[in-house]
Order: C-alpha cells, then structure tokens, then sequence
C-alpha cells in the first residue's frame, strides 16, 4: 500500500502518540539530553546499550521518528512495561516480591522497541533492527489484518470441516488441544514486504522495509490429521479457509499443501497464539505468503476447484507490466535477506570493528549461504550463518568488518538449499516489468543496499539511484 | 502414520525409526496398528447441516449456493448512495485522506481498463477482477466496512449490479440474481497465469 508524506507525517505523530499511550509532553532530543542523569526516577535510559550508541533506534527509529525524546521523568512505561521507582544502588534494599506481577512478567521499563503501524492501520512492522537471534517477541510479530483483530471467545469458538468430505466434522479449541501436535519454528512473511521499495528507497528503516517478516515456534495439530478424520472424497483439490473475523478472510489452498506441512496452530512460542496472530486457532502454511495463512481459523471447505476469493484476484496477485497479465496462486516466499545493523538511520560513531549481522530466510528450505558485500556489490564474501540452520525459519548471518571510515555501500545475498539466489531490483523488474503505483510489487526479493556515509550515517540507498 | 518421527529432534529421530519398524513387523504379524498413535480419534463433533450453513457462506466462481433473491441497478443506485459512497465515492472513483482507511486509489472500483500493462496501472471491479461472482461473495462477506454481513440478498444483487452498470460492463435493464450474474463476462476474465516461479534470472 503506497503513502503518501502528509499520511506519513500523521502517522508518525500518531504512532508516537500511541507508543507513548497518549500522554505526551515533547521535548527535543538536546533537551533531552540536558537532562540525563543518574538521580532521575523513571527516565527512558540513554546508557550505552547498543541502540543507544548507534543512535536513531529504540523508540525513536520505531515510530520513523528523530528530534524528539519523550520527557524522561514523566514518561509512562513503553507498551508492554511496567513503570517502578529506580533505587539510587539497587544493592541497598531489597527487590520486588515474585508474583507481584500477577504472575505474568513484562519487559524492561527500559526497553522500548514496539511495532511501527502504517499509516492506513492495516499492518505492523516488526522493529528488526533491535532484534536478536531469530525469534520475534509475539508482541513483535507484525501483523496484517482486513478486518481489525476480533475478539473471539474460545469457549464459543469453532472449527467447521466440510464438503467433499466422508464425514463433516467440528473441533473446540479443546478438541483440537488433544490430537497429536507439532511444534516447528517457521518464519512468516507478508506478500508485500519491500513492495514499495522495487523502483526507489522510500523508507528510511529496516524495520519499515522488511518489518513484515517474523519467525515464531508454532505448534498445533497437522491439517492432514484433521483430514484424515474427515476422509477425502473424489476430486478433492483445493481446501476454502476461512476466518471468524469482519473481512470474513477466505482463500484456496490447493490439497497437497493441506496433506504436506500445513498445520492448525494454536500456539506461538511457548503460548496461546495472539489475538492479533490469529488466536484461537490459524491455518499455519510454512514458507508460503502469510495472508493465506487464514487467521481466527472458522472453516474449511474441501473441493474440486479454488474459489477466485477476493483475495485470491483483486489482490494478492502480482500484475506482471510488462505484459499486462496477472500471476495467480503465487504462493512461496523466495529467498531473502537483509542486514538488520547496521541499518538504516543509524549512526556508527567512527571508524572501526563492527559486526554486521541480519536475517536471511526462504519459503523452499534451508539457507545455504548468506553473502556480505561491503563495496556496492564488487566483492562477496561468506557470512558465518547461526546454528541450527532450520527449513523455512530465519538463519542469522553474521560477518566481521572493519570500517575504514569512507563511505561504503553493504549488502546481503542469500541462497537457499535449491540453489536459488536473491536477485537484484534489476533482474526484479527486466523479469516483471516496472510498477510505480496502483498496486504492490508482491514477491519482492531484491538484494537490500545500506549506504554509510562518512559521518556513520546509514541509509537505505536503491541501486536504480 | 509414521510421519510423527519426522517431527522429533534429530537425536530422537533413530529410535523412533527403530520404533517403528519394529512395530511395523508386529503390526504386519498380528494385524494390530502401531501403538499410541491411532489414526482415527474419537474426540470432535460430527457437523450438523445447519453448522455448515450458518458459516458456509462463500460463492465460487460458476455461482453454486448462490442465494434465492434478485436486484437491480435502480435499488442498488439506492443502497450504494446510502452504504458505500462515503468511502468508495459517488462517482466509485473511491475518497482519499479518510483516517485509518487504505490510500483512495485502492478504494476505486471502476475505470482502468487498459492501464494494466503499464507502470502506473489502475486496478479495479472494471479493469482487473476476473469474475462477477467474486463481487457478490466479497460484499456480502466485508461490505459496507462498518458493518459487513448486514446486507440482504436483494440489497447485495442490487449494489453488485449498481457498481457492474457503471463500470460498463452490464446493461442498466439487467437483473442480477443466482443464473444470471455467474454468467456476466468480465473484461479482464483471461488476464491471470499461473505462477511460473522460480524465475531464471538472466
Ligand atoms: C467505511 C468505509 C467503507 C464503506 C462504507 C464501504 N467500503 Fe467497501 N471497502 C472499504 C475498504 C477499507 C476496503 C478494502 C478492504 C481490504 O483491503 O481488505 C473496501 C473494499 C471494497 C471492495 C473491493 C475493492 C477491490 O478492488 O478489491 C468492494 C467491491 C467494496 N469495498 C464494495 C463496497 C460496497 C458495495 C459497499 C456498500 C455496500 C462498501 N464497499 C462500503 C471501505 C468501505
């Protein structure tokens, strides 16, 4: 979805005012930092964590946002914290007593990093520049919705199997609870990711571009096991899923999907999925674009043909330009990558030894390799990838570097186990034909450029210029 | 069955191998399944026809389980003023800078025919979606935005043909109901191809 400046602007603001739950006296980022001390109770820390120190992350870089500082001694707690009174020497008297918490923990008071929401409020973008390892914190995970998050009670709740089927069936969250379950740690991306970025760089941070990917552990119950409850008639082909939420989402799967790896989950890293990820119960396709991933799971419907759904035609699926004819069915998500710091909007404070690291991942299998050029793509060398390297989940790559202080463009290349390489822009739209507006690029791959210019400045740069 | 070993860790992965096989040999022997994992469970409740019908709500594309009732573009010109014109637009051409709502231009239902194969294509009703059902299935599951489902058969056949009218591509004398509109061509019903990724990248 393209924006415009004036909507950015708004949304900024709004963003702020959201992260900082509507209470908002403002003060400038030197006034700001006029008034770091160590004596003052409740301020937002400016020690030197790393995203402090490479400056533009944290809170500010998550609502696409410099120049302001929220007042540090009346600042409310960021989202998903709890304000407490800050000890002159936490040593001198005795902690807070477990369970005062309700027996459910927050983050640090200190920590600050929330989804970013576009202006149009129908996405989040995961802030990836303060991410660690591969796991995205479920109240990271970005989102997509057509209708809002509903709320649904999983008592009332129920999951409908149907149609060329020996015997239709319904499941409770609890029915479901008890058949054989898996767990797997798989990514999931959204179609759209980097679509606006094809012809030019829009937006300033990684958390904007490439926000809408997020890897949790998933576990529920195969879609084949269900199927296997219900039997298959003759010409079953394509399964309807369908969601309990106000677009009704709907969209085919084709059957061998259904049989292979799909799952129902219930379960997002260790608990009850969210309810903006789908709770109580979503459709789980491992590696294919995550709107058909139905979410608040209500039906599924086997038959012996796809239904052309509204978003399996007006949208989600990708216009080719250059011959006018659209793709349909454009399930997987390709290999991919970005390096997630630096990034942009930071800032390196000098010349010297950092690590850059990112993410890559593919909806085909494993990463075999992560490339890192530090010279606009003359030279390429391995990155070191974390392990366990696992099918169809995010791989961290990490790679040594010294920066000599000149200005200098990086960039990741992932391959995965297929042997399929991330194109460039280029290759993107000689393939494709070019889009300015009207749509998104879906599917968008490209080789993601960092400029860093002599001050340490990070910037997102397009090689089309 | 035995796909369940698949999804242990690795160093479980040998012994439930084991696991099977041996119990594959006694299952072979003695015609009993493998233990602990049956492939029928008896937990779930048969669905009844009416937990199907009150949820299977969706329309493929040649009309089936469409439902009894008709419309016009004279009602529809009615309930559209009333119900879709604050966002979409008196002239459908949708409204921009509405707050938390996508851009204008992707709240524009007619015009663009021809623009697809260009860099600045305008995709619509008109110009793009491949077939008529879809528009009275996607209405009558998310439409009006503010209270999607609320619409009757009537309402919902007559708005589909108030917004087919005016996008040119039926009669305004036509009646919308289950045989007619699976029958209505849309202009762009041949524009879509199946995925042919992996792309080779020259
Ligand atoms: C409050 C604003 C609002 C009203 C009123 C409204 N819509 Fe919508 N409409 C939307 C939004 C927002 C979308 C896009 C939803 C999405 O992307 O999932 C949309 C999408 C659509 C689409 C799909 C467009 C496409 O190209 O994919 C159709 C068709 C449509 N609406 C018809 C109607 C009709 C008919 C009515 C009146 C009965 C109506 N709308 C009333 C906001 C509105």
């Amino acid at each position: 979805m393209s924006t415009k400046d004036s909507d950015r602007d708004d949304a900024r603001a709004a963003a702020i005012e959201e992260a900082l739950g509507g209470i908002g006296q403002r003060i400038s980022e030197a006034e700001a930092a006029s008034e770091v001390c160590e004596c003052k109770q409740g301020m937002f820390a400016l020690a030197a964590t790393r995203r402090q120190l490479f400056g533009g992350a944290g809170l500010v870089a998550a609502v696409g946002m410099t120049g302001v500082l929220p007042r540090t001694g009346a600042a409310k707690a960021p989202p998903g914290a709890v304000e407490y009174p800050v000890p002159a020497d936490s040593t001198k008297e005795q902690g807070r007593m477990m369970g005062e918490d309700g027996g459910y923990g927050s983050r640090s008071q200190f920590e600050s990093d929330v989804r970013w929401a576009n202006p149009t409020r129908t996405a989040s973008f995961a802030p990836l520049q303060n991410g660690y390892g591969v796991i995205t914190p479920s109240g990271l995970h970005y989102e997509r919705h057509h209708g809002g998050i509903p709320t649904i009670d999983p008592a009332r709740h129920r999951l409908v199997l149907h149609g060329l089927v020996d015997r239709p069936m319904k499941y409770s969250l609890a029915d479901l609870k008890r058949f054989p379950t898996v767990s797997r740690t798989y990514f999931m991306e959204c179609s759209g990711t980097t679509g606006s970025e094809i012809m030019k760089a829009r937006e300033p941070t990684v958390q904007r571009t490439h926000g809408l990917v997020s890897t949790s552990e998933w576990t529920g119950v195969p879609l084949s096991t269900l199927l296997r409850q219900t039997g298959l008639k003759p010409g079953a082909a394509w399964v309807l899923a369908e969601g309990a939420d106000a677009a009704v989402m709907t969209r085919s799967v084709p059957i061998d999907k259904c049989l292979s790896d799909a799952l129902v989950v219930f379960a997002q890293n260790g608990e009850a999925i969210r309810p903006e990820q789908g709770y109580p119960m979503r459709l789980f396709l491992p590696g294919w674009e995550g709107n058909i991933s139905i979410k608040w799971l209500r039906r599924l419907e086997v038959s012996d043909k796809p239904n052309y759904t509204r978003e399996e035609t007006s949208k989600y699926t990708d216009l080719v330009t250059k011959t006018g004819k659209a793709r349909m069915f454009t399930f997987t998500m390709e290999a991919k990558s970005v390096i997630t710091f630096p990034s942009g909007d930071m800032k390196l404070p000098g010349a010297g030894f950092y690590e850059i690291t990112g993410l890559a991942w593919s909806g085909r299998g494993k990463i075999a390799r992560v490339e890192v050029s530090t010279d606009s793509g003359k030279n390429w060398s391995l990155a070191a990838l974390q392990d366990p390297v696992l099918p169809i989940c995010q791989t961290r790559f990490r790679f040594p570097w010294i920066w000599d202080g000149t200005p200098a463009v990086i960039q990741s290349r992932a391959t995965d186990e297929t042997g399929y390489s991330q194109p460039t822009h280029q290759q993107l739209i000689e393939e494709r034909g070019p889009l300015e507006s009207g749509s998104l690029f879906y599917h968008m791959n490209a080789i993601q450029s960092w400029a860093i210019a002599r001050d340490g400045s990070v910037k997102n740069v397009h090689p089309l210029g | 069955m035995c796909t369940r070993s698949a999804d242990r860790p690795a160093s479980h992965q040998r012994i439930w191998l084991l696991a099977t096989i041996v119990l594959l040999v006694v299952a072979a022997q003695t015609g009993i399944h493998a233990q602990g994992y049956p492939t029928r469970f008896e937990f779930g409740t048969p669905a009844t026809e009416q937990d199907i019908s009150a949820v299977a709500i969706a329309i493929p594309a040649d009309g089936a389980g469409l439902p009894a009732g008709s419309g016009d573009y004279m009602k529809g010109k009615a309930v559209y003023e009333t119900q879709c014109a604050a966002c979409h637009g008196t002239d459908l051409m949708g409204v921009a800078g509405l707050p938390n709502m996508p851009a204008g231009t992707q709240l524009r239902l007619i015009g663009g025919r021809g623009t697809l194969a260009s860099k600045n294509p305008v995709m619509t009703v008109e110009s793009y979606w491949p077939h008529a059902t879809t528009l009275f299935d996607y209405i009558r599951r998310a439409m009006p935005f503010a209270a999607p489902g609320s619409l009757s058969a009537d309402e919902t056949y007559a708005v589909s043909a108030y917004i087919l009218t005016e996008a040119q591509i039926i009669d305004k004398s036509m009646v919308l109901d289950a045989k007619t509109l699976p029958l209505i061509e849309m202009p762009n019903r041949n524009g879509f191809v199946p995925d042919p990724r992996p792309e080779i990248f020259k």
